[in-house]
């Protein structure tokens, strides 16, 4: 390891910091202040009085149901590719049929097809279908587009299982249930943790999806509400940034229990 | 984290070929499973993405409204695509999204992810802040930057001798300027991280090496920093080149395209010609021009870096 200091990088590292930090402070102190207070003394002043009158008001104006319909999109996200990406994930590792490999190869195609392009035909097919203003119609492709990184994420960890531990249960007559449910299960813990917090973080982010397959507010979630906050009352800028604060704090407390999880996740995200 | 950062030299094949015992060592095949297993996912994820790739390419060819059945129409909507000034606009300004956010990101995110790699205990404090940006929502961050940069009571008022009359948004270079440093500001922490990830590779013995030659911190980053980053060099460019052209929700909330069309870039045409003018057909085939565009610039780094290596950075990162 280098043992001299690099104060060139050592400079811009602090200079960075300072730009994420600084608005992520003027959003903290804006959303303490009166809404007077904020338009007389500017963004960049320090707080002089202290209220938590804007939180009651993001509250209050409907946010409670767009976190609790949310909440309800993350755990189907989460729920569905904890089901289908272990099995997955484990023929693609220990099956030698041809067919495996050619489903890796398409899932690794999967993760370069964005959202964008296909948002038309998942339109047609979630109305279609009847699921059009449905939670479970944000659900189905949200989780969907999880799928790739998250087999890659998996397939990465299960990898790690020695082929001496298949061979001994296989020699007490194991069937591939068996040592899925015995055997790769109980060692993929690691794995499958962040695969479970990564899709919940892409749920909870989600935008495009609940944007084009839902319309009414029974089925808007946080960040739908975010952008129809700022169309509604923007000029009312403690009040929007109470609710983006809101929008933000359940990510970063999974952040500061599941660090490793959560950077594992991005990092395999590479592909995406 | 230090088990995926890992290295995975041995060429990782799926299907479990690297797994083929020597003939006599006991069953292969033996509680194997079958690709059944993998079906459920198969299915699931063919319906909601590949079925919808192919139906994008039909639908392109189709008139539709949403309501009633699409109806065919051939090459109408392709001609009209070559025709529209938005549409070939969008392109040329998804190329310079793209273009500045690889100048902006690159040599800061190397320079962070270098230094985040040392094992200084503040350096591991400092850059767990620093991702902070990415695990917010594209949405969040845009909302949260609109009211900051607003022109009343935001910081440009604040800060008049920088920012003018305050109205950063009202033009187009200050539009551009501003999705260009949201972006920055959003994903500079996942390059920094995958340079962060490749730096910690790098044997430490080039180093000592190059110390007993005499070479200082800055050629040492130069002679060795630089082409052992490479791949990731490459890899994180290529992100950027996806990533830029499907940009959608920070357009949509900071400049909703504007002022005028000046920041429209393909992604949000897109999402205008089939969400707010009911025009799906133009829409599906703006949508297969994004495809093309990003699968062309994937098989062309596939066949830069190969395609093992490439999935073996994108497992071992």
């Amino acid at each position: 390891m280098k043992t001299r200091p690099n104060y060139l990088a050592g400079i811009g590292a602090f200079m960075w910091l300072a730009i994420v930090a600084v608005p992520l402070y003027v959003m903290l102190s804006a959303t303490f202040q009166t809404r007077a207070e904020f338009g007389d003394n500017g963004p960049l002043s320090l707080p002089a009085s202290f209220t938590l009158q804007n939180y009651v008001d993001a509250v209050s104006s409907g946010f409670g149901l767009y976190f609790l319909n949310t909440v309800i999109v993350t755990a189907g996200v989460v729920g569905i590719v904890l089901l289908l990406v272990p099995p997955l994930s484990y023929a693609i590792v220990r099956s030698q049929s041809r067919a495996a490999s050619a489903i890796f190869r398409l899932f690794l195609l999967g993760l370069a097809i964005p959202a964008q392009a296909v948002i038309v035909p998942v339109f047609y097919l979630i109305n279609t279908v009847g699921l059009y203003d449905n939670l479970l119609g944000v659900i189905l492709p949200t989780a969907a587009f999880a799928l790739p990184i998250c087999t890659i994420i998996l397939s990465g960890t299960m990898r790690d299982i020695t082929p001496e531990l298949y061979e001994a249960m296989a020699m007490d007559g194991a069937t591939p249930a068996r040592a899925f449910l015995r055997l790769v299960l109980p060692l993929s813990k690691g794995g499958l943790s962040t695969i479970a917090v990564f899709s919940a973080l892409q749920a909870w982010n989600g935008f495009l999806f609940p944007l084009i397959l839902t319309q009414s507010e029974s089925t808007r979630v946080v960040t739908l509400g975010l952008f129809n906050f700022q169309t509604q009352f923007g000029i009312n800028i403690p009040g929007l940034l109470a609710a983006v604060t809101l929008s933000m704090v359940p990510v970063l407390l999974v952040y500061l229990f599941a660090r490793r999880a959560l950077v594992q996740g991005l990092m395999g995200a590479g592909g995406k | 984290m230090t088990t995926t950062l890992a290295p995975r030299r041995r060429p990782a094949r799926p299907g479990g070929t690297n797994e083929v015992r020597p003939a006599g060592r006991g069953g292969s095949s033996v509680g194997r499973p079958g690709f059944v297993w993998a079906l459920p996912a198969s299915i699931f994820f063919a319906l909601f993405a590949l079925v919808p790739l192919l139906a994008v390419a039909v639908l392109s060819f189709t008139s539709w409204s949403g309501l009633g059945d699409p109806k065919f129409v051939g090459l109408k909507n392709w001609e009209a695509l070559f025709d529209d000034p938005v549409m070939l606009q969008s392109l040329w300004l998804s190329l310079l999204f793209i273009v500045l956010g690889i100048v902006t990101q690159t040599p800061l995110s190397i320079l962070l992810g270098v230094w985040a790699a040392g094992n200084q205990r503040n350096r591991a404090i400092l850059s767990a802040i620093y991702f902070v940006p990415l695990l917010l929502s594209s949405a969040a961050i845009s909302v949260l930057w609109r009211a900051l940069l607003d022109p009343n009571f935001g910081i440009p008022g604040q800060l008049s001798w920088l920012f003018g009359d305050g109205n950063v948004l009202g033009t187009q270079t200050g539009a551009i300027a501003v999705l260009i440093f949201v972006g920055m500001w959003q994903f500079t922490p996942f390059h920094t991280l995958i340079y962060q990830g490749a730096a910690r590779q790098i044997p430490s013995v080039l180093y000592q090496a190059a110390s007993i030659d005499g070479a200082g911190t800055v050629r040492q980053f130069f002679s060795i920093t630089l082409p052992q980053l490479k791949n990731s060099i490459v890899t994180s460019v290529i992100l950027m080149v996806v990533g830029g052209l499907t940009t959608f929700e920070t357009v949509l909330i900071l400049t909703n395209g504007g002022p005028g069309t000046s920041t429209t870039i393909t992604a949000f045409h897109m999402y205008q010609e089939a969400f707010r003018r009911f025009d799906f057909g133009t829409g599906s085939a703006i949508a297969l021009v994004l495809v093309v565009i990003s699968t062309a610039i994937s098989f062309a780094v596939v066949r830069l870096s190969g395609y093992d290596k490439m999935r073996s950075s994108l497992e071992g990162l």
